[in-house]
């Protein structure tokens, strides 16, 4: 009989992040008890299972904690190996989709939180220009392909699918268009959306991040 | 058919060590192209232009960038000593700490360095590093991989390494043996490791090298 697999999945529901486990969780058909934290008042079990960091994601399967998004599809990756593989078999294949889910972390996602929760000024100006210049590096590597990795949704669109939620936030706070500014971005995440389940069932509504950012946006300071 | 290895590298990079350091432990034969980091060539651009950086490893004329993407990409090519754990748990408990290293303590390490003691800058890197003490304390094994050295411990060359050579540079006593006790042990044995020991640069260009990049010399 088989064995009785435990995922507990702990998160925040407007984590971009989270999305990636979600939807890496979903891809591969795999159950599991999702705990949605509150931030500001985190529960013991997140502190236990990441005391180094305090944050989510964090997987726990069977007992064990994982955490870190990447290092978490990875794990996910391997370990549900029958279905839907994120990351290609040959080492270079890998070695790409791991540059490119690097770049996209330090890149995209860092300017991001800068873009959105900095006031106005020299630091905003600079992460609203270094996200631009990136997100361009990335459609470049795109390309005419469907996906990052080619014909097949895998390890880099699962990265990066969730910048995608905080589309109307970019324009709000960045005065930044991806839709004017990328567009063959906007194509491939709209496809995500459109034949993937996993994505479109795991993605919130862009009012509801819209509402989240401004929400945080006061906490933070940055608005009134 | 033989394999074409090609290394484009700076010496003073600890990141650059961490990719030699890998072929090393694999007994990979590889050509050490040393780049001129103030004039790059032609071909380090073309193999890395999105952030033309050290170190890329050019294998058969497939290019792979960013130093522990690397280290990952040796171990998966060439069999034999392994760097990774082969347990998928265990191989995310390794990537993590590398992460950590590569997040946290560089970072942190370098602003104090860089800083001229500025206690608060001090402190935080004290704070990073003793994060990594504590799991070192807690493993109780002599290196990160348990009797052999792993990811962790090749990631962590700039802790056991060049730490101690800015530390040299600037006059700043980051790491001592009262406050670290597990990371200097650990430090001493990695170094001391006939397969690391080989591959690193000498110490006294190194110093020389970081004098003048903190403004010391």
């Amino acid at each position: 009989m088989a064995k009785q697999e435990e995922v507990i999945l702990l998160d925040f529901w407007g984590s971009m992040y989270g999305m990636r486990v979600r939807i890496a969780l979903a891809e591969k058909g795999v159950s599991y008890e999702y705990k949605d934290e509150d931030l500001r008042n985190k529960s013991h079990l997140l502190l236990d299972m990441n005391p180094v960091h305090k944050k989510i994601p964090v997987l726990i399967h069977n007992g064990q904690p994982i955490c870190e998004s990447n290092i978490i599809l990875e794990y996910i990756d391997e370990k549900w190996k029958d279905k839907s593989p994120l990351l290609p078999c040959d080492a270079h294949g890998k070695a790409r989709a791991r540059f490119w889910a690097d770049f996209i972390d330090k890149k995209v996602f860092q300017n991001i939180r800068t873009l959105l929760y900095t006031p106005k000024g020299e630091k905003h100006e600079a992460a609203r220009k270094d996200l631009i210049d990136s997100l361009k590096v990335i459609e470049e590597e795109l390309g005419d392909k469907p996906y990052f990795g080619g014909e097949s949704f895998g390890y880099v669109d699962v990265c990066l699918i969730p910048f995608y939620t905080r589309f109307h936030a970019y324009e709000t706070y960045g005065e930044l268009n991806i839709e004017q500014e990328c567009p063959k971005l906007i194509v491939w995440a709209k496809i995500c959306i459109q034949k993937h389940e996993s994505v479109s069932n795991v993605l919130p509504e862009s009012l509801k991040i819209h509402g989240l950012v401004q929400q945080l946006r006061k906490i933070r300071g940055v608005d009134e | 058919m033989a394999d074409e290895v090609k290394l484009y590298a700076a010496a003073p990079s600890p990141y650059v060590f961490r990719a030699k350091l890998a072929l090393s432990i694999k007994g990979v034969k590889f050509e050490y192209i040393n780049e001129d980091l103030g004039n790059k060539s032609a071909e380090l651009l073309k193999y890395n232009p999105v952030h033309k950086k050290v170190p890329v490893l050019v294998h058969n004329g497939n290019a792979i960038s960013e130093s522990l993407v690397i280290v990952e990409y040796i171990d998966e090519v060439w069999k034999g000593v392994p760097i990774l754990p082969q347990d998928p748990y265990e191989k995310a408990i390794a990537r993590f700490w590398a992460k950590f290293i590569d997040d946290k303590c560089i970072p942190t390490a370098f602003k104090a360095f860089g800083s001229n003691g500025d206690e608060q800058v001090v402190t935080e890197a004290r704070e990073q590093l003793q994060i990594l003490e504590n799991e070192l304390k807690v493993k109780g094994t002599k290196f990160f991989g348990g009797d052999n050295i792993n990811l962790v411990d090749i990631a962590g060359s700039v802790i056991a390494y060049w730490v101690g050579i800015f530390q040299d540079a600037t006059g700043l006593e980051l790491i001592t043996k009262e406050k670290f006790p597990k990371i200097t042990v650990w430090a001493e044995d990695f170094v001391n490791l006939e397969v690391v020991n080989q591959a690193l640069p000498p110490r006294e260009d190194l110093v020389a090298f970081f004098k003048k990049m903190f403004g010391k010399a």
